[in-house]
C-alpha cells in the first residue's frame, strides 16, 4: 500500500528535518519521498497529519515481553501490541527469559514469534555467559549470527572479573557490543530500595550507591583494558554518571541510557511502601534525578528506554521487599520524555533522538530515521491531547505503573512498521 | 489520600495503628491519657471491662513473639473480645498461601481486628489498605520498620516516671538499624517534643541518614549519655556477628554494654528501660538491669493498659461503650 502523510510536523533528528513536510511510502515500505512525491506516486491512502507531529519509530531499548516462560505475565503478541500503540517500532528483549538466550535457537524463535504477529520488530540480547550463571562464555559468534545485537548478563551479576574479562575480550574479536548492568552483589546485599532517609525511614533494607558505582568502577577498568564497545543501561546515580562521563572523555567508546521512570520519580515516591515504586536499580535521592536530567542534555547519556517488565496483580500485592520489581513502561516512554520536553529540559528534537536514532546507533540497527530509502517505521501524535493514565487506557498486560493518575500531553495517533499501519487510534 | 492517611478513616478516627510516624501529638496524648484510666483495672480483683464484647480479635503472628503476643492477649480478654491466637508460621504460609489470602480468609470468619506481626517491613500497611473499612489492623511489628504499641507503652512509662517530654533528654542503645522498636520510639519522641534524642551504636548498626529523622548520632556511649534522664537500650541479634556488623560479643558489651561505670554518665535519676527480650551481659549488665533505676518490668505491666486503650480507641471510639458489632456492620 502506497501511503501519503500529509500536513505535519516531522521530527527527524537523524536527517536534520524537523518541519512541516509531507512523507510518501512506496508498496515495499520504504519512504520514497520526503516533502515530494516521486514522479508517478498514486497513494492508496492519505493520512491528514495536519497539526501533528511525525516521528521515526520510537526504539526501547529494553523491555521484556515475558516471553518465553512467563506467559503468565505478557505475551510477545499482548506486549508488541501495546508498544504499537505507544509508537514503539522496535523492541530490544534482554536474555533473560526462561529458558535464558543463550542459543542461537532462541534467538531465532523469538524473532519469529515477533515476526508472527507482524507489530514491532523484537532484537534480542544474547547472553553473556551460559544460563546467565556467570561461568562460562556463550557461543557469542553462533548468536550473532541468529541476529542477537549485543550480548549482556541482564541483571545477573558477573561476579568473577576474570570471566567479565574473557567475555570482554571475545567480543572485541567479533565485534560485538556488550551491554552491562554494573551492580557489585555484596554491597546490594538483598536490598530493595536506594540506602538513604527513605530506607532508614521505612526499615527497608538498602541498596547503596556503592553497589552501582563499585560496579562501574570494575567494567570501565574491564572495558579500558579490553577495548570493547560497551553500553551501560539503566545508570541511576549522579556520581555513576560522573565516572562514565568521564571515561567519555578520555575517550572510551561507551554509551549509557536511563529509564522514563528514573528520570521522574525518586525515593520520596515510595512514600508508605507503594510497591508500584518498587524498581531495580532503585530510585534514588533527587541529586541523582537531576543528574541523570542533565546527563541527557549534555549528552553523556544517549538514550531514555522503558525498561518495561509487565507483571500481574499478585506480583506487586506483597510486603515491598517481597514484591517483584519492575515497572510496565511501554505506553509512558514517550508521554513521560514528552514531558521533559514540556519542563523545558531538552529540545523537541533531542527528546525524539533519545528515543529513536541514538538507540538504534546503539544496538546497531538501521531505524529510527525517515530519510529516503530509510524503512518507514514511523509514528504519528498529536502533540495537543492531554489524557489520564489509567488501567482501562493500558494495553500491556502489566497493569503495574506508578503512573496511574498522572497527566500527560500528546498521544499516538497512528504507527506504522515497514510501512504497514498496525496502529490507528479509533 | 496518601498512603500516610490509612491509618484514619472518612471521619478523621483512628482507623489502624500501623505506625507512629504521622500520627498527631493529640492523638498519641489521647492513647496515653486513656492508658492511665485503664492501668487500674489490672489491679482490681475482677479485671475486665465490657467496652469490647462481642468483639473477634486475632493475633497473627507469621514471626514469634512471647511478650507482645501475650499483652495483646491479655489486653483484648480485659475488654471482654475474644481472641484467637495464630501463628501462621506454622500452617498455611509454609503450604505457599500469600499474606493477603491468609488474612481474607480470617477476614471471612468476621474477625474485627487483627494484631499483625511480620518479618516483613510494610506488611501491616499492605493489609490495611485490602481490608473492608470495618475491620482494624493493629502493627505489632513489621520488619524493621515499626512497632508502634511499643514506642507508645515506652511514652507511656517515660511520662509516668519522668514527667514532661519537653524537658528530657533520651538515649536509644543498640542496634538501631534492624530496630522497628526504635524507629518507634524516634517518631513519638520527636512528635511529642523531647529536649533531644539520642541514638548511640558503632556505625555499622546506625542507619544510613539517621539524622534525618531528628536524632543526634552517638558512636561513643560516654558521650551519648552524658545528661540523660532516658536511656533505652536494644536487644542485639547474636547473628549480627555474622554479618560482619560487629567483631565479637566481648567487644560489644565492653564499648556499648551498659554497666554501672558507664551509667555514672547519665542523670543520677536516669531511668534505664528496654523492650525485651534482653541478653544479660551483652548489652546489658544484670546489676544494672535489675537496679532500682531499672524499669524494665513495669514496661511490660503498662503495655498491658496502652494496648487496651489502642484497641479501645480504635474499635470503640474515644474509650466509650462500643455499639454491637452487629450494628457496626449494617452500616
Amino acid at each position: 500500500m502506497r501511503i501519503a502523510i500529509t500536513g505535519g510536523r516531522v521530527v527527524d533528528p537523524a536527517s536534520g528535518v524537523d518541519g512541516l513536510c509531507d512523507l510518501f511510502i512506496g508498496d515495499q515500505g520504504f519512504v520514497v519521498g520526503v516533502g515530494t512525491a516521486p514522479t508517478g506516486f498514486a497513494a492508496d491512502r492519505t493520512l491528514d497529519a495536519r497539526g501533528k507531529l511525525i516521528f521515526p519509530g520510537l526504539v526501547d531499548l529494553r523491555a521484556r515481553l515475558r516471553e518465553p516462560g512467563l506467559e503468565y505475565k505478557a505475551t510477545m503478541e499482548s506486549e508488541t501490541n501495546a508498544a504499537v500503540r505507544a509508537g514503539i517500532t522496535t523492541l530490544c528483549c534482554p536474555p533473560d527469559t526462561y529458558p535464558v538466550i543463550d542459543t542461537p535457537a532462541m534467538a531465532q524463535m523469538i524473532q519469529q514469534r515477533a515476526w508472527r504477529f507482524g507489530l514491532a520488530f523484537v532484537h534480542p540480547l544474547g547472553a553473556l555467559t551460559q544460563g546467565l550463571q556467570g561461568k562460562l562464555l556463550t557461543d557469542m559468534a553462533a548468536l550473532d549470527e541468529a541476529g542477537c545485537v549485543g550480548f549482556s548478563n541482564a541483571l545477573e551479576p558477573v561476579t568473577d572479573s576474570l570471566v567479565m574479562r574473557r567475555a570482554m575480550e571475545y567480543a572485541v574479536g567479533f565485534d560485538l557490543t556488550v551491554f552491562l548492568h554494573p551492580n557489585d552483589p555484596w554491597l546490594c546485599n538483598g536490598g530493595c530500595v536506594h540506602e538513604g532517609e527513605v530506607s532508614t525511614r521505612l526499615g527497608l533494607p538498602g541498596i547503596p550507591e556503592t553497589a552501582e558505582t563499585a560496579g562501574v568502577a570494575r567494567d570501565l577498568a574491564l572495558v579500558e583494558q579490553t577495548g570493547v564497545r560497551a553500553h551501560f543501561c539503566q545508570l541511576s546515580s549522579a556520581r555513576a554518571v560522573a565516572m562514565v562521563a568521564a571515561a567519555q572523555d578520555r575517550g572510551l567508546e561507551i554509551s549509557a541510557d536511563v529509564t522514563a521512570h528514573h528520570l521522574h520519580l525518586t525515593e520520596r515516591d515510595i512514600g508508605f511502601f507503594n510497591t508500584q515504586c518498587h524498581v531495580l536499580p532503585p530510585l534514588r535521592a533527587e541529586g541523582d534525578r537531576e543528574a541523570l536530567r542533565k546527563a541527557l542534555k549534555n549528552g553523556v547519556i544517549s538514550a531514555i528506554c522503558s525498561d518495561h517488565q509487565p507483571h500481574e496483580p499478585d506480583a506487586k500485592l506483597a510486603p515491598f521487599a517481597e514484591s517483584e520489581p519492575g515497572i510496565s513502561g511501554l505506553e509512558t516512554l514517550l508521554p513521560l520524555t514528552l514531558k521533559l520536553v514540556d519542563d523545558g529540559l531538552l529540545s523537541l528534537s533531542e527528546a525524539v533522538a533519545l528515543l529513536t536514532c541514538k538507540p538504534a546507533q546503539i544496538l546497531g540497527i538501521d531505524t529510527g530515521h525517515l530519510g529516503i530509502g530509510a524503512t518507514a517505521d514511523l509514528c504519528i501524535v498529536d502533540p495537543e491531547v492531554r489524557w489520564i493514565q489509567s488501567v482501562d487506557r493500558l494495553t500491556s498486560r502489566g497493569h503495574n505503573s506508578p503512573f496511574l493518575g498522572w497527566e500527560f500531553r500528546g498521544a499516538v495517533s497512528h504507527t506504522l512498521v515497514g510501512g504497514k499501519i498496525v496502529f490507528e487510534a479509533p | 489520600m496518601t498512603r500516610g492517611d490509612l491509618q484514619f478513616d472518612g471521619q478523621g478516627r483512628l482507623s489502624h495503628l500501623l505506625t507512629i510516624e504521622g500520627l498527631p501529638r493529640q492523638t498519641i496524648l489521647e492513647i496515653l491519657n486513656t492508658a492511665e484510666s485503664f492501668i487500674s483495672v489490672g489491679e482490681r480483683e475482677i479485671k475486665k471491662l465490657p467496652l469490647l464484647r462481642g468483639k473477634t480479635v486475632v493475633n497473627l503472628f507469621f514471626e514469634s513473639s512471647t511478650r507482645t503476643r501475650t499483652t495483646f492477649e491479655i489486653a483484648a480478654k480485659r475488654l471482654s473480645a475474644d481472641v484467637i491466637n495464630l501463628n501462621p508460621a506454622a500452617s498455611s504460609t509454609t503450604k505457599g498461601e500469600t499474606l493477603l489470602d491468609t488474612v481474607r480468609n480470617l477476614e471471612a470468619m468476621h474477625t474485627d481486628l487483627f494484631v499483625v506481626r511480620h518479618r516483613e517491613s510494610g506488611a501491616a500497611h499492605l493489609i490495611a489498605e485490602h481490608v473492608p473499612a470495618h475491620v482494624h489492623i493493629i502493627n505489632a511489628g513489621d520488619g524493621r520498620h515499626a512497632h508502634p504499641t511499643q514506642g507508645l507503652l515506652d511514652m507511656f512509662t517515660i511520662r509516668r516516671y519522668k514527667g514532661p517530654f519537653e524537658n528530657l533528654r533520651v538515649a536509644i542503645v543498640g542496634d538501631i538499624l534492624h530496630s522497628r522498636v526504635a524507629r518507634s520510639q524516634i517518631h513519638a519522641l520527636t512528635t511529642l517534643g523531647a529536649a533531644e534524642v539520642r541514638v548511640v551504636a558503632p556505625m555499622t548498626l546506625l542507619p544510613t541518614a539517621v539524622e534525618k529523622l531528628g536524632v543526634h548520632a552517638f558512636t561513643d556511649i560516654r558521650d551519648g549519655l552524658e545528661g540523660v534522664d532516658v536511656i533505652i537500650m536494644l536487644r542485639l541479634q547474636r547473628e549480627r556477628m555474622s554479618g560482619a556488623l560487629i567483631p565479637s560479643e566481648q567487644e560489644y558489651f565492653n564499648l556499648f554494654g551498659l554497666t554501672s561505670e558507664k551509667l555514672a554518665y547519665a542523670k543520677p535519676d536516669a531511668i534505664i528501660m528496654h523492650p525485651g527480650p534482653m541478653n544479660r551481659g551483652l548489652e546489658i549488665d544484670s546489676a544494672v538491669a535489675d537496679g532500682p533505676r531499672s524499669v524494665i518490668l513495669p514496661q511490660v505491666t503498662n503495655g498491658i493498659a496502652v494496648r487496651m486503650a489502642i484497641m479501645a480507641l480504635i474499635m470503640g471510639g474515644s474509650g466509650t461503650a462500643p455499639a454491637p458489632a452487629e450494628a457496626r456492620r449494617a452500616e
